[in-house]
Order: structure tokens, then C-alpha cells, then sequence
């Protein structure tokens, strides 16, 4: 189980996951910032559906994707918290309706190299 | 109009900052490029938090970043954080992104300096959410003072107990340390402790640290030789294998660590020639003495050649710099070698301990490539090391055929997390050696980048 150590953040910013608010502290990444909320599902993949969370921190690994302020395929390790912030989940792959130039991708057919 | 630069140096580690400041000491125009908000690799990272200055708990090694990053923020350089480079071209073209817009931008001269990542753990049941590395455990310690209690480590290597110690030290409880470094290293190393005498204050401070984690109760259970991890969706045990006996010990978070392998995605796109370590168990970059790689321009230091160390990456970055400068024309050859000579000396001890660690935690055959039919080896498809077999008996001749094949390494991550099982896996079934089998042909973009981006990238470019 994941907690904070230490002195409370002094500044912190409130942000939203899956429609929950929270207080989180500022400078923190969003995964840092979730995971010390105790949330470990991040995402499902979009082959198996599977659970994932944060495996790397270090933005290797792209298992923390997730769909931030509408945008998906975000690394949650590499982006930071700030102030109402709309995080959600990435369930399976990204939705090409968020964002016209994946859909582009998705209608060819192509995918990552 | 593309911005011009002497130097460009991408990532900001020990290698980088060192690399960056010693050629701008020198005058040149540098530009460095790193993907974290702030300086200092992962191994200095968030180092400049006053809080983390005073933190005891984080390890006298820790507070060597401290002097190199002051030194690097006092030098005349360009310096963009959370630049992510996806492109490095044989032309020493560099394009990144940062803040959703892309730029490139060129230098007579390109320094890599990207580092290690995490050795992949391809374990049953790796990928369940709850299953991190121990270095993300450390970057969640240093940067957010996030922690896991009651969390099993599993692995070997000076940084798994580095970690389990910093939590000790910090009272946060550790529900057991599983010691996968097999017990023929031992005997296969000692030859090599006479080569590591010099830094016999580090194996001391190691075995110290083993022996606080008994003292404080821990379970410590070494000649572990496999390890699994249960649960439907997430943790729920980590089973290990210990004198042919299962075992299971429930918690809800494991960190697994193999050791660290070089970060060789930048290199490779660019061309750079590298070749398999058997030794090190991983890709290396092929370089001469001043560290240039085999494309013409591009020099690759620090730990994203092969694993060394903070300390020898820092003395590599030194050396990688001022040969870069001597090409530019800056320095000439004895200023250069006489700059070099301190830097030289520095990397000559941070190596002799190398060979020992190499040998003491080269991880063991079964635990880089699996035995189990159902265990994933690609993570972002998906696909199980069974699967990659069964492709492999098909006729499949190679990682890049691998990847039409089955989809493996063709996920955002790129490889990074299931290149080095799948070159052994191949070699495994085709008896080739490594080198031979090689490794996926990796190209720009490196980094996932939104078409947009590109797009407008394109347009700005014509005005």
C-alpha cells in the first residue's frame, strides 16, 4: 500500500480523477500523485483489457497511459500535476474521438513503429 | 530556421551534466536536452530539493550529485527540461518535444548521454498492476516521498539493497527481501574481488547494509531461484522458489530488480553499432577511447554505453566532451589529452570494482529468459515468451521479422522492455550468438509523437 512520508506538502493544487477530487501536491507527477492515493489502476490494455499501473516511473515503460484534460496516451510519470487537471483512466486503446490526429492514424490503419 | 549549435547533449544525468559543463568551460555553444523537469539522471534525481540535501537516509553516494549539478546550473549552456527527443538523425539533426510542440535543431557535434533503465524482470505475472521496478521505487522516495509498506523486493544487485535499506532507515515496514543472485556467482566472482580491492569500502557499505535489513528483523532469504507473482488482477503474493520448495508471501505491492541495462533506443536509431555483452548481459554501444560511437559526430557516454556507474559516467562525460571539442577545433590535441588525464584516472577506479559486480549479479539464464510458456515478455502487446517460441519454430528468422510476426516490440514503449529477452530468446532457439541474432531495427520517432505535432512541425519549417 502506497502512502506519504513526511512534511505535508506545503503548496498543493487540486486535480480530478474519474470525476473524484483531490488535493495533491504541487510539483508532483500525476502518477507519484495518484499512487500516493493509494490508486494502482491506471489503465486497461487494449489487448487483454488487463489492469496495469505505473511500472517504470521513468517514462520506459508506457504503462501508466492515461487521459489527461481530454488528451490520451499520456505518460502519467512524465507529466505534472496542476491545478484542475482532469485525469481519467485509458481504457483499452486511445479513443480516436479525443483527438483528431489519432483518429487520422486509427482510419489507416497504422500504429506505433 | 534551425537553431545551430557546437554541442548538443541529450539527457542530463551524471554524463550529461558532466559532458555539458566541460564543453562549455571551453566556450563552445551547448544546448542540453533531458526529459525530466529538472536536472540529475535518475541516480541524482529530484537532488535538488533542499529536503533531499539534509535526507541521511538517502546515502552519502547520493549527495556526490550535489557539487555536479551546481556546477552544471553555473555553466553557460542552454538547458530544456522536459524534452522529449524523438529523433536523432545520422545528420546530427535532433528533433524533441516539449509542451506539445516539436523543434529541431542541429550541432556539429551530438553527445548521448541517455543512461541506464531497469533490466526487464520476466517473471510470471510481471505486469499485474502493484508490480513496479525498485528503481521506480526510488524515483516515488526521492521525488514525492511516496512509499510502499509491507512491499516484498525481489532481485539482486547493489540497487535493490540500497532501496530496502533507504526504507529501513525511513521505518517504513518491508514485509521481505528475496535474494535472486544465484549462488554460483559467488564462487564465479571471487577471482575478481583482487580487481575491486580499491573500493573495498563499497562492498563493505553493501554487506553492511545486508546485514542492517537482518538486524532489523526482515526476512532476508537468499538462493532464491524463481520467483512468480499471483493475483487476479493485481498483487496478491509474491510465490518464490527456495531449495526446490514454493513458497507465497501475500502483500499488495512487489518491487523486482535485475540490475540496470543501457538506455539504447537514441543510439540506435541514430546508427550507432553496438554489440552484446555477455558479461553485462545487454546491448552495448560500440566506442573508441574518447567515446565517439561509429556514426561520425555522434560521441554516447555514462551508462548509456555500458553499465559503469554515476561516478564513471561523470568521468566518461568529461572525456566524451573534450574529444568532441578537440574535433571542433576548439582544443588541441594536448590540452585535450592533459584535461583528460584527471578524468581518465577517475574512470580507471570506478572500473575496477565492474568487473566484480558484473560477474557477482549477472542475473541468472532462467530469469532473463523464461522457462514458462504463459509468462509476458512484451508488455505492451502482450505477448508471452510461448507465443514468441512457437513463432520462432514457424520459420521466423530475427527480432524485426519477430515483430510482423507477433506484434512484439511494436508497442509505445518500442522495444524497451522486451528487446533484450527477445535477442536471447532467439539466440536460444537458433544457437547464434547475440551479436548475431541483434536487435529490433529502432526509428525515429523513439518517442511516441502525436501526428499534430509533426504537422505543424512541417509548417513552421516553410515559413
Amino acid at each position: 500500500m502506497f502512502t506519504k512520508i513526511g512534511q505535508t506538502q506545503e503548496e498543493s493544487v487540486r486535480v480530478w480523477f474519474e470525476g473524484c477530487e483531490m488535493t495533491v501536491g504541487k510539483g508532483l507527477s500525476v502518477a507519484a500523485a495518484l499512487l500516493g492515493e493509494g490508486i494502482t489502476h491506471f489503465r486497461n490494455t487494449p489487448v487483454t483489457a488487463a489492469e496495469r499501473g505505473p511500472f517504470c516511473m521513468m517514462g520506459v515503460c508506457f504503462d501508466c497511459l492515461l487521459v489527461i484534460d481530454g488528451q490520451a496516451n499520456l505518460q502519467a510519470c512524465m507529466v505534472e500535476v496542476s491545478e484542475g487537471m482532469c485525469i481519467e483512466r485509458q481504457c483499452g486503446a486511445a479513443d480516436p474521438e479525443l483527438d483528431p490526429a489519432l483518429a487520422a492514424t486509427a482510419n489507416r490503419g497504422e500504429t506505433t513503429p | 530556421m534551425t537553431k545551430h549549435y557546437d554541442i548538443i547533449v541529450i539527457g542530463a544525468g551524471p554524463a550529461g551534466m558532466s559532458a555539458s559543463r566541460t564543453a562549455a568551460a571551453q566556450g563552445a555553444r551547448v544546448l542540453v536536452l533531458d526529459e525530466q523537469s529538472s536536472p540529475g539522471g535518475q541516480i541524482y534525481r529530484a537532488i535538488e530539493k533542499p529536503h533531499n540535501q539534509r535526507r541521511r537516509e538517502l546515502g552519502s553516494s547520493y549527495q556526490d550529485g550535489v557539487p555536479l549539478v551546481h556546477g552544471f546550473r553555473q555553466s553557460e549552456l542552454d538547458y530544456v527540461n522536459a524534452a522529449s527527443v524523438w529523433q536523432l538523425s545520422a545528420d546530427l539533426e535532433v528533433g524533441y518535444s516539449r509542451d506539445g510542440i516539436a523543434q529541431l535543431v542541429r550541432a556539429d557535434r551530438i553527445i548521448v548521454a541517455t543512461g541506464a533503465q531497469e533490466r526487464p524482470v520476466p517473471i510470471p505475472g510481471w505486469t499485474k498492476r502493484g508490480v513496479m521496478t525498485v528503481g521506480a521505487a526510488q524515483i516515488l522516495l526521492k521525488e514525492s516521498s511516496v512509499v510502499a509498506s509491507d512491499a516484498v523486493f525481489a532481485g539482486s544487485g547493489p540497487l535493490l539493497y540500497l532501496a530496502v535499506h533507504q526504507y529501513l532507515e525511513l521505518g517504513v515496514p518491508v514485509k521481505a527481501v528475496l535474494d535472486l543472485t544465484p549462488a554460483k556467482n559467488y564462487l564465479g566472482a571471487l577471482p575478481a574481488l583482487f580487481g575491486a580491492r580499491a573500493d573495498f569500502a563499497k562492498i563493505l557499505e553493501g554487506w553492511q547494509w545486508k546485514r542492517a535489513i537482518g538486524a532489523a528483523g526482515i526476512p532476508l532469504l537468499t538462493g532464491v531461484d524463481a520467483v512468480r507473482i499471483s493475483g487476479e488482477k493485481s498483487v496478491e503474493s509474491v510465490d518464490y522458489r527456495r531449495r526446490g520448495e514454493w513458497q507465497a508471501i501475500t502483500c499488495d505491492t512487489a518491487f523486482l530488480h535485475l540490475g540496470v541495462v543501457p538506455n539504447i533506443n537514441i543510439s540506435m536509431a541514430a546508427g550507432c553499432d553496438c554489440h552484446w555483452s555477455h558479461n553485462q548481459a545487454c546491448w552495448t554501444v560500440t566506442v573508441d577511447d574518447w567515446f565517439n560511437s561509429s556514426v561520425a559526430g555522434v560521441s554516447v557516454a555514462g551508462d548509456g554505453v555500458s553499465i559503469g556507474g554515476a561516478a564513471a559516467a561523470e568521468a566518461q562525460g568529461g572525456i566524451a566532451a573534450l574529444g568532441a571539442l578537440h574535433a571542433l577545433g576548439r582544443i588541441d590535441a594536448s590540452e585535450r589529452d592533459r584535461l583528460a588525464a584527471a578524468y581518465r584516472i577517475r574512470l580507471r577506479k570506478e572500473m575496477g570494482i565492474r568487473h566484480f559486480l558484473d560477474l557477482l549479479f549477472r542475473p541468472a539464464d532462467r530469469l532473463r529468459v523464461p522457462r514458462e510458456a504463459d509468462t509476458v515478455v512484451c508488455r505492451c502487446e502482450e505477448v508471452t515468451a510461448g507465443q514468441i517460441r512457437e513463432t520462432l519454430d514457424l520459420g521466423c528468422c530475427g527480432p524485426n521479422q519477430l515483430k510482423s510476426f507477433s506484434r512484439t516490440g511494436m508497442g509505445p514503449c518500442q522495444g524497451r522492455f522486451c528487446g533484450h529477452t527477445v535477442s536471447e530468446l532467439i539466440g536460444e532457439a537458433s544457437g547464434l550468438p547475440i551479436s548475431e541474432v541483434g536487435y529490433f531495427r529502432l526509428r525515429s520517432p523513439i518517442k511516441p509523437l502525436p501526428l499534430k505535432e509533426l504537422a505543424d512541425l512541417a509548417h513552421s519549417s516553410k515559413e
